[in-house]
């Protein structure tokens, strides 16, 4: 009678420990079988035409089923099967950059292209040479994607902000910011304008439009179009005169730290903001809340031309491949051809990479094209590991300059001292 | 178990005369006792366990992973030996919990106490064989305005002589064509058939087909033909089979010398043991590779001007916030847990139910919500408590504190409410009544009999309590993420940064992340939470007394 709790008890505890050790086999398991080298059949090869062998595939839910078409026809016309993983897209740059090391690593992964200073800096990344195809891409694409004279990827969307209009209250796109504002407050809307701002880290990506139009972009340029660390233009004298310009708009209430994102987008879905600075994830829900949504050009507030970052996203090969040979064909024939480039454009909704799909997007789509328009004029984001030391000091000082905590000429420079101490 | 608790008949008594068949008897009572479903069962799981340990040892070993694969075997010979002995109750007992305290508490724990006398960080990510493999990767150019070659792959055809060796064949302008391998620059080749620009056969070789390629596909990638005989004139190389790309190498790497040379400016790298590749001038070659740095991190932790301004404040901030946080959750908990212990308060239950809310519900989710009604121009606090007053609850760094104080005030004393209201009715009426009999005051009564009695069962909770605190990371994160920040500091720290949110940043905020150096921080954070607990413990002696 006694022996019954007792055996209870060890059923639980034997349930647990098998339990156990089926979680801990699964998962070698699993590892045992990305680890695969691709078939040891040199020996036998010739009597073999069929290829074995498997390609592992980081890619991001959205854009899965995209995907999992090419995989199939590549399957079909190679042989090799493409193992597609899912996985959380901002997860996918770490993992990459810890995996690969390990041999758990995929051969190819979904990313962005400003993560390409980390990746290439820890030395998990492997350049794609594409050849001839590199000029069916958007000029704006391979340029994000080349680092240090090399081009690390497939490019296949660009995104990047633009200026959304509610047409219904206003009716002409803006030349100037000056000229957006007294149409914004002409149309007897609460808020001429409004862009997304953190009270403490404001947002220096929405606000880079603005500062470019003062001529002062982070980093000077190469010939071939990349960014020189060496060369922070950020302090020159457009800098300053744009610090002093966000003092100006913060004081006038025009740019406010305490209108976020979420406030924004709120403001200009009621109809009660005429202008919204923002990408084209903030779009289907003003489309929703039934706004008349015109894209227009970014309005410059200095006397230049005011382009935004854009943001490219593309699939990467790992520098750990065991099959390179089968990733750079699935990379450059599959995913680079025009078919997968516009199934990716209709999942996501951004414009495409290659030229031919963009082309055939901006035909397709107002909203895309408005987006597409601003970002053939887009400078890529510097993917060059020393940004992360300007976005550490970038965002909290124009916060502070436009709550109004002190001299902006000042502070800017302040902050322009900070970045460069913290690039040596 | 021992022999004489298990039996199902009435045992036999344990005395002294016992005979060595008594004994027999009760053994074979107790080994039958467990009944032969239960031996089955136990039978069957053990065997799954050392199958499935069988088989992830072997996939592990073709691996090469020799110590996890060990670690394996070792563990379930380990555990197939514990459920398969009589006795040992209490190593069956602690068996699978200890399995889950390894992998999950002090694997991770020895990890970050290794990672932190290592360099592990952006540049510095894996092994130096990785980071040589890497460099040479990323620094082929393709030499400008060189064409597309439409290449094969051939190796030599008959069945002896031929050897293993790869070749690969382009054809030329004329209709001719070249064939080169490793070591050996392109040269015309003889017989050659040119079909659409592409060469589709050459005498004594065979042309690759493109599914050999790829079950060969690490010798096709890793094969550099020269053009020529002079080096400056680069190499081929391709990357699909297909076509291949002229290029030349930045660096070179000499294997004995153990140095990257640059081919341009013939500058020499060497290892000089900072893992990484370093010339005269002290540049380092990215990517670097993982080495052992001994206690440098900890030595930079409170050194390097740039972290250790910030540390100080950051760990004064870190106490202040921990021990206020305990201090009020506690005082507030404690008066609410006694106000809603009279039982002249009508409805106690309910009051208790809605006490409890702000505990069942997620914190970083709560901190979410607070942020939003601290907004300064749009937050429910300013606009209905305060009038549309700008308080810039967020913002001011002293106001911050304060918000994140009041918040955690808010998510905290749910908890110490009940732990005190179970104290507190743990304590006998009896104890309050005797001393109002002896003439104290309730006050009285309170501070010299309820508390001290209370303390002894709450003192080891508030020590957690604090030291939960200490590392109070979601709150932090999600309701001012370390800010507002000095920009005139010239640090990436913030006003309201504890010491694990710092850490956090240093290891995980920016393109810069430095393990080494958050690892090496989260040792001292542990030391130090490490400490005050034990001094708070050895004071109050509570712990003795609990037990």
């Amino acid at each position: 009678m006694r022996a019954k709790p007792e055996g209870l008890f060890r059923l639980t505890a034997l349930l647990s420990v098998s339990a156990l050790a089926l979680t801990a086999c699964g998962g070698s398991g699993d590892a045992g079988s990305t680890d695969e080298e691709p078939g040891g059949t040199a020996a036998n090869g010739a009597d073999q035409l069929e290829a074995s062998g498997e390609l592992t595939v980081w890619v991001d839910a959205d854009r899965a089923d995209v995907l999992a078409d090419a995989a199939g026809e590549f399957e079909a016309d190679t042989g090799i099967a493409v193992n597609l993983v899912q996985q959380d897209f901002g997860e996918i740059r770490d993992q990459f950059v810890s995996q690969v090391p390990t041999g758990e690593g995929p051969d190819i992964a979904v990313g962005a292209h400003d993560w390409l200073g980390v990746l290439v800096t820890n030395g998990v990344v492997a350049p794609v040479e594409l050849g001839d195809a590199a000029g069916d891409f958007e000029d704006v694409a391979t340029e994000a994607w080349s680092y240090d004279g090399q081009v690390y990827g497939v490019p296949y969307s660009i995104e990047n902000i633009a200026l959304l209009r509610n047409a219904d209250l206003v009716d002409q796109a803006p030349e100037t910011f000056d000229e957006m504002i007294q149409l914004g407050e002409a149309s007897g809307a609460t808020y001429p304008f409004v862009v997304g701002l953190d009270p403490q880290a404001a947002d220096p990506y929405h606000l880079y439009p603005f500062q470019m139009s003062y001529g002062a972009p982070v980093f000077g340029q190469n010939e071939d179009g990349s960014y020189d660390p060496e060369d922070l233009q950020l302090g020159n004298e457009g800098g300053v005169e744009f610090a002093e310009w966000l003092a100006e708009q913060g004081s006038a209430g025009v740019l406010n730290t305490n209108i976020d994102g979420d406030l924004a987008q709120e403001n200009f879905n009621d109809g009660t903001a005429a202008f919204q600075l923002t990408g084209p994830w903030n779009v289907p829900s003003a489309l929703e809340a039934g706004i008349n949504v015109e894209v227009d050009f970014i309005p410059p507030a200095g006397d230049q031309d005011a382009p935004p970052f854009a943001g490219v996203q593309g699939f990467f090969l790992s520098a750990q491949s065991e099959n390179t040979l089968a990733a750079t064909t699935f990379l450059v024939d599959y995913v680079g051809s025009p078919e997968v480039q516009t199934a990716l454009y209709e999942v996501g909704g951004r414009a495409p990479a290659l030229s031919e799909s963009f082309e055939a997007a901006l035909v397709d789509d107002e909203i895309v094209a408005g987006f597409g328009e601003v970002g053939a004029e887009a400078v890529p984001m510097p993917s060059i590991p020393e940004m992360g030391a300007v976005w550490d000091f970038w965002g909290a000082t124009q916060a502070a300059i436009i709550n109004g905590d002190g001299d902006p000429a000042q502070l800017w420079e302040q902050m322009v001292e900070d970045v460069a101490g913290a690039i040596e | 178990m021992s022999s004489d608790t298990t039996t199902s008949e009435p045992k036999p008594q344990p005395t002294r005369k016992q005979t060595r068949r008594q004994r027999q008897a009760a053994r074979i009572i107790d080994a039958t006792s467990m009944g032969w479903k239960l031996i089955l069962f136990k039978i069957v799981a053990l065997g799954l366990l050392c199958a499935t340990a069988v088989y992830a040892a072997l996939v592990l070993f073709m691996n090469e992973r020799w110590l996890i694969g060990a670690l394996v075997v070792v563990g379930a010979a380990a555990l197939t030996w514990i459920y398969l002995q009589r006795g040992a109750l209490p190593a069956k007992y602690l068996a699978p919990g200890l399995v889950f305290l390894l992998i999950f508490q002090i694997f991770v724990v020895l990890y970050s106490g290794y990672v932190a006398f290592t360099n592990y960080g952006t540049g510095h990510n894996s092994t130096k064989e990785h980071a040589v493999h890497a460099i040479m990767l990323q620094t082929q150019d393709r030499v400008p305005d060189s064409p597309t070659y439409q290449i094969s792959v051939l190796e030599e055809s008959g069945e002896l002589l031929a050897s293993e060796d790869l070749y690969f064949a382009v054809s030329t302008a004329e209709g001719g064509a070249l064939i080169g391998a490793e070591e050996q620059p392109l040269e015309p080749a003889e017989g050659a058939v040119v079909e659409d620009g592409r060469v589709v056969g050459v005498e004594g070789y065979e042309v690759l087909p493109f599914a050999e390629l790829l079950n060969r596909q690490q010798e096709v990638t890793n094969l550099v033909v020269p053009i020529s005989d002079d080096p400056n004139d680069g190499y081929l190389r391709t990357q699909d089979g297909q076509r291949a790309y002229q290029y030349t190498s930045r660096y070179e790497y000499d294997e004995s010398a153990d140095t990257m040379t640059n081919t341009e400016t013939g500058e020499v790298y060497r290892d000089t043991g900072e893992g990484a590749f370093v010339n005269q001038a002290g540049e380092q070659l990215m990517p670097g590779w993982q080495i052992n740095v001994g206690m440098d991190n900890f030595v930079r932790a409170v050194t390097e001007e740039s972290i250790r301004g910030p540390l100080i404040y950051v760990t004064l901030w870190t106490f202040a916030f921990a021990f206020i946080s305990v201090a009020t959750t506690f005082i507030l908990g404690l008066f609410l847990a006694m106000a809603f212990n009279d039982q002249r308060m009508k409805s106690r239950k309910y009051y208790r139910l809605v006490m409890i809310l702000p505990y069942a519900f997620p914190g970083f989710l709560s901190a979410l919500v607070w942020s939003g009604m601290m907004n300064q121009e749009f937050g429910f606090i300013n606009n209905v408590f305060f009038g549309g007053a700008a308080i810039p609850w967020l913002t001011d760094p002293w106001l911050a504190k304060l918000s994140i104080l009041i918040v955690n005030l808010w998510l905290g004393f749910p908890y110490m409410f009940l732990v005190c209201t179970g104290a507190l009715q743990a304590i006998p009426e009896e104890l309050s009544e005797a001393a109002q009999v002896d003439g104290a005051k309730p006050f009285q009564a309170f501070r010299s009999i309820k508390l001290p009695l209370l303390l002894t069962a709450i003192a080891p909770l508030l020590i957690s309590s604090f030291a939960f605190n200490f590392n109070n990371f979601n709150l932090v994160y999600m309701l001012t993420g370390g800010g507002p920040r000095d920009v005139s500091a010239g640090v990436n720290v913030g006003s309201t940064d504890i010491l694990i949110s710092m850490v956090y940043k240093v290891a995980f905020v920016g393109s810069q992340a430095d393990y080494g150096l958050a690892s090496a921080f989260s040792i001292l954070i542990f030391i130090i939470v490490g400490t005050i607990s034990v001094i708070a413990f050895r004071k109050t002696k509570s712990f003795e007394e609990l037990n």
